[in-house]
């Protein structure tokens, strides 16, 4: 087994963008139990102020909530000036937020479309931005990205939301090399499907990965200086490159 | 929840849990299940008096993780902690500590219950406690319960001080239990029933130990992969563990300092261990046998050491004389015993049938969460005042076992 002898991140304060999310309530679970800070993001005030009273328990020394629509970028400047006033030393930033609607939605919709792009990658780079900045100036931490194994390659039944994922791992290739000089982290986080609220209306949701051992390898990653890009459940990297070496003359004829 | 309860079709819901029950009173054949795993969150603790207040797909071993730390433990645990609080009241489990504690309902205080006609109901001594003593031991018959306060138990620190004593005849295990009742909080046996005509088992007794000073590192055990091949669980096999249990733990006999996992869990510490009953699987027995009834209880025994069938996991205890806290609750004063029957189809079936005339004629009781076959008179034996618990039940909930039991339609 490999062993990692490079020094932990020292996670400590952590901000989560998108707290009520499926995958983040089982991540702040686990940094809760590590004992973090926590400041996390979500629409919901209600969800939030509940979210704080679960974590607080859990172990989490403190939990600070600010409720925001992420998808609206207009109000991104209000929640990264809290952040700044509020919680200035964090060391992480995790987004964690996304949409995924039926696919035949976005193909009938130019609206569907477009919020699908505007949540899953516009939005996402938008606010990555604004916190990339501040890690870059301080020169530490870590940003985190949760994009999804679909944006490896295009496919039928999920290209819109998988083209919005890709063109955001795309994203956060680009910001690693940036903010590579300056000593700050860029993780791009690849999950299979995980069974959440987000997965539930699909048919086979059931067999889909367990979210507390994705959250495990999400953590673990955050806190070791490695990898770059990390797949979870890790048999994804090898079945995502056996996709991606399907010749598209092929590729183009399967339905899945 | 209150949506999805308004909407559907009477009979058709049951909440869900972890699955932990062994046949089919968390099971909703043709019907819908509903996933409870994610109401799970911690809603307050109170640091003073140990009050928790959680929602019910919130598992013990959570509990454990997060609040022994804090120096606080369950009032009451079953054998596993892979349970949910929500399953745990529907069942109104018991534990070692029964003969002093009662059951895990007698440490819930006070509930929310959101029922399909009149939303989230809540549920303490004062106000709407025939809805909790329904919902406690009511198999999640009368609504999702959404959260639940619980007592929880002050103790100084992960470590038990237990002792182990073999032991040769009924009445051996019956005076030990008398002995140890007022000097142990908890009490329980396990039983080699291959032993033949002279019953012998070991008897475990422990309190929770005051601070022993010494560092707990929990242990992620093995876990068992695949379902093992039918043969290899035969009475040769179950003969000779059962041998080497009972000689390993008479060699062990005396006082030791132990963690509570593996006081309280041991079989938790192998994941999947049902999977050592190949595919297919088995039954569970529990009943209990009033004690004035000690022969019915001694025959019950013969009967399974005769059959050769009887299983590795065995195990017995006195409950206490508590009131039960719910009105189908099971432990009552009495002895029961717990074993494991690897399922060998009509034979297996015809073996249980022959214990369930036992116990029907002891006066005594089979366990709803243990049961996959009882049939509806031995219920109505069991639990004769299940009608007046039928009023509670909520239109939209019904389950397979209550069907079976009760020949409910809906």
């Amino acid at each position: 087994m490999k062993t990692d002898t490079a020094p932990a991140t020292n996670m400590k304060q952590v901000v989560i963008l998108g707290a009520t999310s499926g995958m983040a309530l089982e991540i702040q679970r686990q940094l809760a139990r590590r004992g973090c800070e926590l400041f996390l993001v979500a629409r919901s005030a209600q969800r939030l102020a509940e979210l704080q009273a679960d974590l607080t328990l859990r172990g989490a020394r403190k939990v600070l909530t600010y409720s925001a629509n992420l998808a609206a970028v207009q109000q991104h400047a209000a929640v990264f000036d809290f952040a700044q006033r509020s919680f200035p030393k964090f060391d992480t930033v995790l987004l964690a937020y996304g949409s995924m609607h039926e696919q035949k939605d976005s193909e009938s919709s130019i609206d569907v479309l477009l919020e699908e792009l505007q949540v899953n990658f516009v939005s996402a780079t938008a606010i990555l931005t604004l916190f990339a900045a501040d890690l870059e100036r301080r020169h530490t931490g870590c940003l985190a990205a949760i994009t999804s194994v679909a944006g490896d390659r295009g496919r039928r039944s999920n290209y819109v939301y998988g083209s919005a994922k890709g063109a955001l791992s795309l994203f956060l290739q680009g910001l690693r090399s940036r903010l590579h000089p300056a000593g700050v982290r860029v993780i791009t986080i690849k999950p299979g499907p995980v069974q959440t609220p987000m997965t539930d209306h699909m048919a086979n949701s059931a067999r889909f990965a367990d979210p507390e051992r994705v959250a495990r390898d999400i953590v673990r990653a955050l806190e070791r200086r490695s990898p770059d890009v990390l797949y979870t459940p890790k048999v994804w990297r090898y079945v995502m490159t056996a996709v991606e070496h399907i010749p598209e003359t092929i590729f183009k004829r399967l339905s899945f | 929840m209150p949506e999805l309860l308004r909407a559907a079709a009477p009979g058709s819901l049951l909440p869900y849990g972890l699955g932990r029950s062994y046949g089919d009173s968390c099971l909703n054949a043709g019907r819908e299940l509903i996933d409870c795993r994610r109401l799970n969150r911690f809603l307050g603790f109170d640091e003073s008096t140990g009050m928790l207040r959680c929602e019910s797909g919130v598992s013990l071993s959570e509990i454990i993780d997060i609040f022994l730390p804090k120096g606080w433990f369950l009032p009451v645990t079953p054998g596993t902690r892979y349970v949910t609080v929500g399953g745990v009241i529907a069942n109104d489990v018991h534990g070692k500590n029964h003969h002093c504690a009662g059951t895990f309902g007698a440490h819930v205080r006070q509930i929310g219950l959101h029922r399909s006609n009149d939303g989230l109901v809540v549920c303490n001594a004062d106000c709407n406690s025939d809805m909790l003593a329904a919902t406690i031991g009511g198999l999640g018959l009368t609504g999702v319960i959404a959260w639940a306060d619980i007592q929880l138990k002050r103790v100084a620190g992960p470590w038990m001080d237990a002792e182990t004593i073999p032991f040769e005849s009924l009445a051996a295990f019956l005076d030990l239990t008398r002995e140890s009742n007022n000097r142990f909080e908890y009490t329980v046996a396990w039983l080699d029933c291959f032993a033949g005509k002279n019953l012998r088992g070991i008897f475990f007794r422990g309190n929770h130990a005051a601070d022993a000073g010494k560092t707990f590192h929990p242990k992620r055990g093995p876990k068992l992969p695949f379902a093992l091949p039918a043969w290899m669980l035969n009475s040769y096999s179950i003969r000779a563990f059962n041998a080497a249990y009972y000689k390993v733990h008479s060699l062990k006999k005396g006082a030791s300092v132990v963690p509570y996992d593996s006081f309280f869990y041991p079989l938790d510490s192998i994941r999947q261990w049902n999977l050592l009953y190949g595919k297919q699987g088995f039954l569970q027995y529990q009943c209990v046998i009033p004690e004035t009834n000690v022969e019915a209880f001694e025959e019950l025994l013969d009967r399974i050491a005769s059959s050769g069938m009887g299983s590795f996991l065995g195990v017995m205890k006195q409950f206490g004389s508590a009131p039960p806290a719910g009105m189908l609750s099971f432990a009552r004063p009495g002895l029961t015993v717990a074993l494991d029957f690897a399922m060998r189809g009509e034979r297996t079936l015809q073996l249980m049938h022959s214990l369930d005339e036992i116990v029907q004629h002891s006066g005594g009781a089979l366990y709803p969460a243990k049961d996959a076959r009882m049939s509806p008179a031995l219920f109505e034996a069991s639990f004769p005042r299940w009608r007046s618990f039928v009023p509670y039940i909520d239109p939209k909930m019904s389950s397979s076992f209550w069907r079976r039991v009760t020949g409910a339609q809906s």
